[in-house]
């Protein structure tokens, strides 16, 4: 039974073999469902010259943006950037090497890198800076660009729930990037707000298969909102 | 007058259809949701991942985990689907999405928009507008027509980074509504009291005006 028993409970071990010049593929959009506790714990081993996968930066002092108070990052795919001032700065100092991919590529990136797949054809980006120097082939009379897949050493993931065999769900658009990168780690890491026994979670409705998963831990989340948007009257 | 804003986004509201699914980009094409016709039922997709975006919460509706693609916090309407980016940009970019609406700085005769880059400011990226473009078929570009400075931004060939090639074929500006055909622009209709030569003027790319430009008609 143990062989299958993916918890962990410190995150300390969540992260246990994380090193210098790794590649992360993070889960989350804007701060919406990402993996914060996993996030701080990177930020407390100071690894550095990371590469990230990642749709944001997080922001000044919150997600991926604490990574960038001792430069960890050195390198990040990214769909939206420059939401926050430090962010800023260290692009326009040339401190961090930003790599803007459009958002779907990106989650194609993460979905094909975690399905086996090494590069796929898409018409995102054709005739646009992000095609140039890129291959491209016709299919059907349109233009598309290969883009290549990405594996990462670690994948960091927020889930909803979880069971201790890996099973995971994720809540409302908190799902975002989530299940790609859960597939596309070499270790993928998933910290949960709750585990449940096997059973509580109906085997049809499990977004994310244990099979993908390696460690998943239990957590408190800040969850903090970005734009807090309220309906008048 | 030039249209505002808000009449901007209702005329583009009168191109939805009964049963459309429907992506609006940040800005003019936000405030389309608020001018859905009457008798019609649309439901709007939000890129990171919802199918059926709602209104805005309440306090007591406030949820984190539930926001939309220009990360405000919203809610999912009866009959929504929530799911992955992969499969959100699977239906963008397999065209499954019936109309797009989204801003530009500079749009082409040949259909090409540039959106996301100017050269020299700070670049934040283009989120999802490159597969948006890159997927639809039916996408409606709004946009002042000239800059503060009285640049036109209809151009005959766009002077910024491009965000997708020969993908336009609609543009609603301030001033009048074009389509794009042939490496032309064809103006339809013009914004009420603006005259077809100030439109002529403020356009530099090729243009083809009718006989007659009917004026649009707004109730408020």
């Amino acid at each position: 039974m143990a062989g299958f028993d993916k918890r962990v409970y410190s995150y300390e071990d969540a992260m246990d073999g994380i090193e210098s010049g790794m590649t992360v593929i993070a889960g989350g959009f804007g701060l919406c469902g990402i993996p914060e506790n996993l996030i701080a714990e990177i930020k407390r081993r100071r690894v550095k010259d990371l590469t990230v996968y990642s749709n944001n930066c997080g922001v000044d002092g919150f997600g991926l943006g604490l990574l960038l108070e001792d430069r960890q990052i050195s390198r990040i795919f990214a769909s939206y950037v420059g939401e926050n001032a430090l962010f800023e700065r260290q692009m326009l100092n040339d401190e961090i090497e930003v790599v803007l991919t459009p958002q779907g590529t990106l989650a194609e990136k993460m979905r094909a890198g975690g399905a086996g797949i090494p590069a796929f054809y898409t018409a995102t980006g054709y005739g646009t800076p992000i095609g140039e120097g890129k291959e491209v082939r016709e299919f059907n009379g349109r233009h598309y660009i290969l883009e290549e897949s990405v594996v990462g050493d670690f994948a960091i993931v927020k889930g909803w729930k979880a069971d201790r065999y890996g099973n995971v769900v994720y809540r409302d658009t908190a799902q975002n990037f989530n299940p790609m990168a859960a597939t596309a780690g070499r270790i993928t890491v998933v910290e949960v707000e709750e585990i449940v026994e096997p059973g509580e979670l109906k085997p049809d409705q499990i977004h994310t298969p244990g099979i993908y998963v390696d460690r998943i831990i239990q957590g408190t989340f800040e969850k903090r909102i970005e734009k807090r948007t309220v309906h008048q009257g | 007058m030039a249209l505002t804003r808000e009449q901007m986004a209702q005329r583009v509201a009168r191109e939805l259809e009964d049963g459309f699914y429907v992506n609006l980009g940040i800005g003019i094409p936000t405030l389309v949701a608020n001018y859905i016709p009457g008798g019609i039922d649309v439901m709007l997709q939000s890129e990171n991942g919802l199918l059926g975006m709602g209104r805005y919460p309440t306090e007591d509706e406030l949820d984190p985990d539930m926001i939309n693609a220009g990360k405000e916090t919203v809610t999912a309407r009866p009959g929504a689907a929530i799911f992955s980016s992969a499969e959100s940009f699977a239906m963008i970019r397999g065209g499954h999405v019936d109309l797009t609406v989204l801003g530009a700085f500079e749009v082409d005769q040949n259909g090409n928009i540039a959106s996301w880059m100017i050269p020299g400011k700070l670049i934040k990226g283009m989120g999802g507008a490159m597969d948006l473009v890159a997927g639809a078929e039916n996408i409606i570009c709004t946009m002042t027509h000239a800059s503060k400075h009285g640049e036109s931004k209809l151009l005959e060939s766009c002077s910024l980074p491009l965000t997708g090639a020969g993908c336009i074929n609609r543009v609603l500006t301030d001033l009048a509504y074009l389509e794009i055909e042939n490496g032309t622009f064809i103006l339809k209709e013009r914004a009420p009291g603006i005259s077809v030569e100030e439109i002529i003027e403020k356009t530099a790319g090729k243009l083809i005006v009718p006989d007659h430009v009917p004026e649009m008609t707004f109730d408020v």
